[in-house]
């Protein structure tokens, strides 16, 4: 069925989404245009007879589209997709073709006024009794961009309620003898809409004003409980454990790391990327030894296998860095490129010989080097007595996650 | 990315491209206007930046910053990011046409991109967080009162992250674009390098290395890359 892809579908019969022939969702698919629309089309034009004869004809003249691609369906599911045809929408076409011939008969035709002041009444009707549907008023009271849009509606409605009962009575030359009636009428309801008005109209201010009061009472209640449960508690901690600063640094630290995070992160799920992944292996980190990480990062992408372990490797240097260098803190870069992955955990602490560590110590043979190199990356170390330490690494993105 | 020569263990700042030498150009110490909104705060920094520079004036707000600054014309101004009245970029903004040679050194407790990339686009020659020590302070300012722009890790992040080369071309190759050096300068900065660090990993002098940085700093202030549009607008300044 390559036909479907083209620019202009060719014209046929479809076999699926049909409620007839599938006469008309072919012609919508071949027009570009919805079905509905169509089928509305072709219903008009049926009224007036016209309809039934193009229906008729273009169901034997257009072939039936051809057997989907590779092989005919197994009969039991084309049966069931046969099944499958909307017969509720079908009783909606029938019961407006059914209309629509009736006050055909009644009227006399299309071009008779009255129609098509009933026609509006009934449209306006419509229109305004949609908006009593508690759901989609809220949905459109919910934003103020749409409440505007809402008032048109309503306007919309109403002015062709108006005009249809007004062309309705004019038309039946009843508007002369109406006329006192409906001015008596009418003045009546100008009178009630003064006097009620106002109070309507300081019943939809109070309710909103309400509404606001009420959001703004729960996000200062949630901040509240915030401030509360966070930077209070870590005050309180502070001061009990004043006479030991690194502690201090510590709970302050963390106290930082997490009212920041709250403050100017958007919430993304530590778990999928890299990025915020990093951010949270050094904040553990850093928790755990109490030396402060700053991690940089460029670009960001998913985790996947190899990214696991570059997170690890990146772990242990940052645990090496805190625990044996001696520094006051411990910088961190992370860059995203197209071919790999690039991480950086520097320290300007004491350094070390790499010569000189044993074989068989696993920190940073085994968790660094080792661990990057099994899962396709590299590691190096630059480092000497005395001149701090970098760790390299570097993993190239696996092609599906690119 | 090269791999020669480690750099040396001088200057365990946390902001780079500070804590070499720390003498002003012209031999004074440099005159210094405080903006900040927590007295506090104020008084800490002053303290701790003792005999480095002198501390001409202190401002709470957006007008009396711009009041002090026009009566004291100092060499530079710390200006705190988030200040009642406008911010720290409505400061720029009123003093920079007028006194355009004023340096200002952005001073915040927030590192989110939009308040770095929209105070550096405002016209800050720096940004350094507030958890700097009174010494990288010193040195940051002796830096920025020369002339030179001070990077720390974060922002040249940001940099990075903001000229990511993208498909779409840019309008102004020379602004839109990073040189392959300066690339090189910015990560190397983001790797936490000081100054003296880049320049020796480079095989090129400090003065490049400054002027690099420079280079970058006006390519941040003046192009209009989408991205950096993008944060400049999130700060509600264009």
């Amino acid at each position: 069925m390559t036909a479907t892809r083209e620019e202009t579908p060719r014209l046929y019969r479809r076999r699926d989404d049909r409620l007839l022939g599938g006469v008309c969702s072919g012609l919508a698919r071949h027009l570009g245009i919805d079905p509905v629309v169509a089928r509305l089309a072709l219903l008009a034009l049926a009224v007036g007879g016209v309809g039934l004869a193009v229906y008729i004809a273009l169901m034997l003249v257009v072939p039936v589209e051809p057997e989907t691609g590779e092989g005919a369906f197994p009969t039991g599911e084309e049966s069931v997709r046969r099944k499958g045809r909307d017969i509720s929408q079908m009783l909606a076409y029938v019961a407006l073709a059914t209309g629509l011939g009736l006050l055909f008969l009644l009227f006399g035709g299309v071009l008779d006024p009255l129609l098509w002041f009933l026609v509006f009444g009934a449209l306006g009707g419509t229109i305004l009794w949609q908006q009593a549907n508690p759901a989609e008023r809220d949905e459109w009271v919910a934003s103020t961009a749409l409440r505007g849009k809402a008032w048109l509606r309503t306007g919309v409605g109403i002015l062709l309620v108006i005009v249809g009962v007004i062309g309705f009575l004019a038309f039946q030359q009843q508007l002369h003898e109406a006329r006192a009636g409906l001015t008596f009428a009418l003045t009546l309801l100008a009178g009630i809409a003064l006097i009620v008005a106002p109070w309507i109209v300081g019943l939809v201010r109070e309710r909103d004003r309400e509404r606001r009061e009420r959001i703004r009472n729960q996000e200062r209640a949630e901040l509240a409980a915030h401030i509360h449960d966070s930077v209070l508690h870590t005050l309180t901690l502070i001061q009990r454990r004043a006479d030991d600063p690194r502690e201090v640094q510590r709970l302050a630290r963390v106290q930082e790391r997490a009212l920041r995070s709250w403050l100017y992160q958007r919430r993304t799920d530590t778990e999928t990327t890299v990025s915020p992944a990093l951010e949270r292996v050094a904040a553990e980190v850093e928790e755990t030894h109490g030396v402060p990480i700053e991690v940089v990062s460029v670009g960001d992408c998913p985790l996947d296998e190899g990214l696991h372990a570059t997170l690890q490797a990146a772990r242990e240097a940052m645990v090496n860095a805190a625990k044996y260098a001696g520094a006051d803190t411990i910088s961190v870069f992370c860059e995203v490129e197209p071919e790999e992955v690039l991480v950086f955990v520097r320290d300007r602490g004491a350094g070390f010989d790499l010569n000189a560590v044993p074989a068989d110590r696993m920190g940073v043979r085994g968790s660094i080097i080792g661990r990057m190199e099994r899962h396709g990356g590299q590691a190096r170390i630059r480092t000497a007595p005395g001149e701090g330490t970098e760790v390299q690494l570097r993993m190239p993105r696996s092609p599906a996650a690119r | 990315m090269p791999d020669a020569g480690f750099p040396g263990t001088e200057g365990a700042g946390r902001v780079h491209g500070v804590g070499e030498e720390n003498t002003f150009a012209n031999g004074r110490v440099p005159r210094v206007v405080i903006v900040d909104d927590h007295r506090l705060f104020r008084s800490g920094v002053r303290g701790e930046l003792g005999d480095a520079v002198e501390v001409v004036g202190e401002a709470g707000d957006v007008d009396s910053a711009v009041r002090v600054i026009s009566e004291q014309r100092p060499d530079l101004v710390l200006l705190d990011v988030h200040l009642p009245g406008g911010g720290g970029v409505e400061v720029l903004r009123r003093v920079l046409p007028k006194h355009p040679e004023i340096r200002f050194l952005a001073l915040s407790v927030s590192d989110a991109a939009e308040d770095v990339i929209g105070v550096v686009r405002g016209g800050a020659r720096g940004y350094v967080t507030k958890t700097i020590s009174g010494k990288e302070l010193a040195d940051a300012i002796v830096r920025v009162a020369d002339g030179d722009a001070v990077f720390s890790p974060r922002l040249a992040g940001f940099v990075l992250d903001a000229f990511a080369a993208t498909d779409a071309p840019p309008v102004d190759p020379e602004l839109d674009r990073l040189t392959q050096r300066e690339r090189e300068v910015l990560r190397l900065i983001a790797r936490g390098y000081a100054y003296k660090e880049v320049a020796r990993e480079l095989f090129i002098s400090v003065k490049t290395v400054e002027t690099h940085v420079s280079s970058v700093l006006r390519k941040l202030q003046l192009s209009n890359r989408h991205e950096l549009s993008r944060w400049a607008t999130a700060r509600k300044l264009v």
